[in-house]
């Protein structure tokens, strides 16, 4: 049953314990931290980015090789889109895309391997890359523009009258981005990662259930779970493409507030 | 429905907050109960869905598992951050801006030496076009030279033939007047003799006066 269970593989393992903070030291009170399987799969992305991007660009060769155009091109993907999102003064937040778009992007595509835990599958992480995004636009725009930041909310062009209007839809648009961000990305891989186990362990099942007829109704099912590994492949490279886009519109927003 | 087998596969991997290494399945159901957990009953039956940790809910929102998430991921995405800011972007970008510094450097000698080939056949062709115009005065001026020559020496000729032709007029006019006047004496002399044969003698000079007036 576990096999084949589709909420399984979103589970959080402690793979050794930290510390608590807080609680009477009973079970599941305070604040438990520890090192899980999620906590793993971060670190494991984060070190294949850091170790293919330095070892690849490590001889800093002038006609580059395989790894090192990879490198060079995921560079120049990430800088040709927050120059043309968020312009030439948007380039100091290109570190901040850059990680964003690895990290959401080799996060799903490890997801995608058997037996490995999605990083982007909890909304808790998602939802802190965004509030981070979030964050970042919010200080940076008052910083920059002081309280002109404010401008945002009344659009250049529109009639006094309408502003009573248009005002709080701006505002309500502009506090529910966190939430849209982080619920885009979390839904798009959850629904993936849980279509994938359905149809596969409807696979398993049939064989369990059927024996030999079941290994031919099993094609079916593995063909679909085949069709939606590659859709899967595409919805983690678009998703991770579309977080790093709307984060270089936003930041636009912080540095040009004036629509 | 919960067979101690089965929570014993979902309990596994675990470890439970507590010391205890509860990663020896056997030990798990009573690892917990040493716990003192109040919900160990109901603990196991939560497990049936897989639970890890204590609550049964869907496990992305599972809270208890928020304190750890947010902490390894501010940890590993901010050392990433650190990473990419101080380290992989400036080098990649170091040698973009490399490459194309040298593209650069290779396309502007490339231009210089376009532009040097383009003045040198500039020259070329400023030469070419001078030695063409200098042939051409000196052919024009050679042809004036030989047709001026020609002229005067035609001109020398036509004068010279004109004179002698002239001299040649003037030689027969004078011939001619002379023998004219040779007529008047020779018919006057034939008259004389004719008319000395058939009536004697007259003289000359009237001979010469009849003549004259016949001759009017």
């Amino acid at each position: 049953m576990a096999g084949t269970d589709p909420i399984h593989q979103f589970v959080i393992q402690d793979l050794f314990p930290l510390f608590t903070i807080g609680g009477d030291g009973t079970e599941g009170s305070g604040l438990h931290f520890a090192f899980t399987n999620s906590a793993l799969f971060m670190v494991i992305t984060v070190a294949t980015i850091v170790v293919f991007l330095l070892a690849t660009t490590g001889s800093k060769k002038l006609v580059p090789t395989r790894g090192q155009l990879t490198a060079e091109l995921l560079y120049e993907f990430v800088a040709g889109m927050v120059r043309s999102s968020a312009g030439t003064a948007g380039m100091k937040f290109f570190p901040l895309v850059f990680s964003l778009f690895t990290f959401i992007l080799f996060a799903n595509m490890f997801g995608l391997v058997p037996y490995f835990f999605t990083v982007t599958s909890h909304i808790i992480v998602t939802f802190a890359l965004s509030m981070l995004v979030f964050l970042t636009v919010i200080i940076y725009g008052f910083i920059k523009n002081g309280p002109k930041f404010l401008k945002l909310f009344v659009p250049a062009g529109v009639p006094g009258y309408i502003l009573p209007i248009v005002t709080p839809i701006e505002v309500i648009s502009f506090l529910s981005r966190p939430i849209s961000l982080s619920v885009r990305l979390f839904g798009n891989i959850l629904a993936g990662h849980i279509t994938l186990k359905v149809f596969t362990g409807f696979a398993v099942m049939m064989i369990g259930a059927l024996g030999a007829l079941g290994w031919f109704g099993a094609i079916l099912p593995i063909l679909m779970a085949i069709a939606l590994t590659g859709l899967e492949f595409l919805v983690g490279a678009v998703q991770a493409y579309v977080f790093a886009v709307l984060t270089c519109m936003y930041l636009n927003d912080a540095i040009h507030p004036s629509h | 429905m919960v067979t101690q087998a089965f929570a014993q596969e979902a309990e596994t991997p675990a470890v439970d907050g507590a010391a205890a290494p509860a990663t020896d399945a056997t030990h798990a159901a009573p690892a917990d109960a040493a716990h003192g957990d109040p919900t160990a009953d109901t603990h196991a039956t939560t497990e049936a869905h897989g639970g890890e940790h204590e609550s049964g809910v869907f496990p992305p929102f599972d809270p208890a598992t928020f304190p750890s998430q947010l902490l390894w991921l501010a940890i590993t995405f901010g050392a990433l951050y650190v990473l990419m800011s101080r380290v992989a972007l400036p080098r990649i970008g170091g040698i973009l801006e490399n490459r194309k510094a040298l593209i650069d450097a290779d396309l502007a000698a490339a231009d210089a030496d376009r532009q040097k080939t383009d003045a040198a056949i500039a020259a070329y062709e400023k030469a070419l076009a001078e030695a063409r115009s200098n042939a051409q005065s000196i052919a024009n001026k050679t042809r004036d030279a030989i047709n001026a020559d020609l002229a005067a020496k035609r001109a020398a000729v036509e004068t010279d033939l004109s004179s002698k032709v002239s001299a040649a007029e003037a030689r027969i006019a004078q011939t001619k007047a002379e023998a004219l006047t040779h007529v008047d004496e020779i018919a006057a002399e034939t008259a004389q003799a004719v008319v000395g044969q058939i009536v004697g003698d007259v003289s000359p000079d009237s001979v010469r006066a009849a003549v004259a007036k016949v001759k009017e």
